[in-house]
């Protein structure tokens, strides 16, 4: 482990790392602020540009039916950025608690957890949001939270496997033997020790729900138009015309989503290498 | 051994049971039961509804429900499809064959991509191999599925015009050439997405098996750089890259459902997608389950084929 000075030492000095931030807030911060100052709107529709070229009142053009998908772009990011971290905050607060009590009281607890864990995970989730999503539909709160429910248990075996080799070290040894309450030890002392993965792996699932949740989207699943998601923006491309001559529909969503994703995952990169150099391109 | 997979199937069974409940329960949810669509259609006595529901079985516990539909399930009934009024089997059955063919051969050529350059990576640091394992890793983990089938389909199949971008035959006549073409584009999507993980655990896992002391004796004892990667580091190195295999097979089926739906590959994937958006429940609930039983044995016959190579497993 290293001291917050020491990592925020090292994680400045990874240059792909503080360039992927850096866009990533700016991301954020855009995304929040543009809509309001811009007065963007995206469902308005502009009867007499249809599928216009970029230029004049729209910079991005506007699809077939009028919007301007300069505004669908900016509003969509902030849809897609917004079910990555929340969807993302849900699996912490879910596979947190459970990998800690999984690998801090083991037995009965240990076997229930990990095997729910494990049934969850043999499970392709993509395919059963899916189905999920065509029986009660689609929104984007119950996005949030079936993304969110069905990603905790890769945080509850990531904290799990670290419990259980903090869980014999000698200073939670010493707190059992002078009595400390089990719930006080776990929370106060086993969990700040072993929750350094989870910063590692926090950026990773990030990415990984917004790609989730930009697949549902272009497959009609997810995000329901006129409401803009990437996903469902770059959906457009699936007809011949938009996708042979209509880049400004789909290309900078498209491009976005993936800049978007490398950021995230270059700024994880970097907390890996700043926390434990001896992970280092593993 | 014996024991070990009496073990597997036992931790199958309820996985097994729980997903099938699960998706019992859904198609149970979904709108439109008989009864239901008779009620919305006219008006009818409380006798009659409840002779209805007597008759498709509406009254029973659901436990008899779950199990009857269960029971159904083996014997190949999964009921009729409301889209085309064909059995929900015989639709399937025509769709396993595509999904097969392109979720195996883009595993095997993953593998056959990754392991190579894992090895090289992990026995040649900072070559060029470790830097394009480090980005295919990244691509892996980083690029959208759909959206690099999009750019594929635009320019190799709309700019260059070398490949079809649509379906697995070019309709009439069609020889195994044909499929093959239509097969690289969808292929291609899937490998990006799959050679990340298995380039990452090859390298790891040659890097883990490197340092060994019976690498150092085959080393010291003489043997030429090229037996002792292949003979001591390889053998060793793959077996945990058989449980990543076991691992990635979720992954592998819901890639392919993107995948298929982009390029109108005729699968299980793109059945459901057009069930799904055409409220056809029985189909979409059969997919489900033979997903299900597939995740299922694949993950089983790993579990397997690891224990098998790897002793120590079983002693456990």
């Amino acid at each position: 482990m290293k001291s917050g000075r020491e990592f925020l030492h090292s994680f400045v000095r990874h240059k792909l790392a503080m360039i992927g931030l850096i866009i990533f807030l700016a991301e954020i911060v855009l995304v929040l602020v543009l809509p309001p100052v811009m007065h963007l709107d995206p469902t308005a529709i502009d009867s007499t540009h249809f599928s216009a070229a970029p230029g004049g009142s729209h910079i991005l053009g506007t699809d077939d039916v009028g919007r301007d998908m300069f505004a669908r772009v900016v509003c969509g990011g902030r849809i897609s950025i917004l079910i990555g971290v929340a969807a993302t905050a849900i699996s912490v607060v879910i596979g947190l608690p459970l990998g800690l009590f999984a690998g801090y009281y083991r037995g009965k607890a240990e076997t229930i957890i990990m095997r729910a864990a494990d049934i969850f995970l043999s499970f392709p989730s993509m395919v059963l949001i899916l189905v999920i999503v065509a029986v009660f539909g689609s929104s984007i709160p119950a996005l949030i939270i079936l993304i969110g429910v069905l990603n905790w248990p890769a945080i509850a075996k990531l904290i799990y496997g670290n419990v259980l080799s903090v869980r014999s070290m000698e200073y939670v040894e010493a707190e059992r033997a002078i009595g400390t309450p089990s719930l006080k030890i776990l929370f106060q002392t086993v969990m700040p020790n072993s929750i350094a993965p989870l910063w590692v792996s926090l950026s990773f699932r990030i990415s990984n729900a917004m790609i989730t949740e930009s697949a549902l989207s272009f497959l009609g699943a997810g995000v329901q138009p006129p409401t803009p998601s990437w996903g469902n923006i770059i959906q457009n491309a699936t007809s011949l015309v938009v996708l042979t001559q209509r880049w400004w529909i789909w290309i900078p969503a498209g491009l976005c989503l993936v800049v978007t994703i490398f950021c995230i995952n270059f700024i994880g990169e970097g907390v890996r290498d700043a926390l434990d150099p001896k992970m280092k391109r593993m | 051994m014996g024991k070990y997979i009496l073990k597997r199937l036992l931790l199958a069974i309820p996985t097994f049971i729980i997903i099938t409940a699960v998706v019992y329960f859904l198609s149970s949810k979904a709108p439109g039961n008989p009864v239901d669509l008779i009620k919305a259609a006219g008006n009818i006595t409380p006798e009659m509804e409840a002779q209805l529901r007597h008759q498709y079985g509406l009254d029973q516990p659901v436990i008899i429900r779950y199990l009857k539909w269960l029971g159904g399930i083996f014997t190949g009934n999964m009921g009729l499809s409301s889209r085309t009024n064909q059995p929900v089997a015989d639709l399937i059955a025509q769709r396993i064959g595509p999904t097969l063919l392109l979720t195996v051969t883009s595993l095997i050529i993953s593998l056959l991509i990754a392991i190579p350059l894992g090895v090289m990576a992990a026995v040649k640091p900072y070559s060029v191999w470790d830097h394009l394992s480090s980005f295919f890793s990244f691509l892996g983990a980083a690029a959208p599925n759909f959206f690099v089938a999009l750019i594929l389909v635009y320019i190799f199949a709309i700019k260059l015009g070398w490949l079809p971008s649509m379906g697995m035959t070019t309709g009439g006549a069609s020889g195994p050439l044909d499929v093959i073409r239509h097969l690289v584009l969808p292929v291609i999507v899937m490998v990006i997405q799959l050679l990340g993980t298995f380039v990452k655990q090859t390298r790891g896992s040659m890097l883990d098996v490197i340092n060994e002391e019976y690498v150092k004796t085959a080393r010291a004892k003489g043997l030429k750089e090229n037996k002792v990667v292949i003979r001591h580091i390889l053998r060793n190195a793959l077996i945990p890259i058989v449980s990543t295999v076991g691992m990635t097979i979720p992954l592998l089926v819901g890639g392919a459902t993107v995948t298929e739906q982009v390029f109108a590959w005729p699968g299980m994937g793109s059945l459901l997608i057009l069930s799904i958006s055409q409220r056809d429940y029985n189909t979409i609930m059969g997919i489900t389950i033979v997903i299900a039983i597939a995740v299922l044995v694949s993950s089983l016959l790993i579990d397997l084929l690891y224990a098998y190579l790897d002793p120590r497993i079983r002693l456990d």
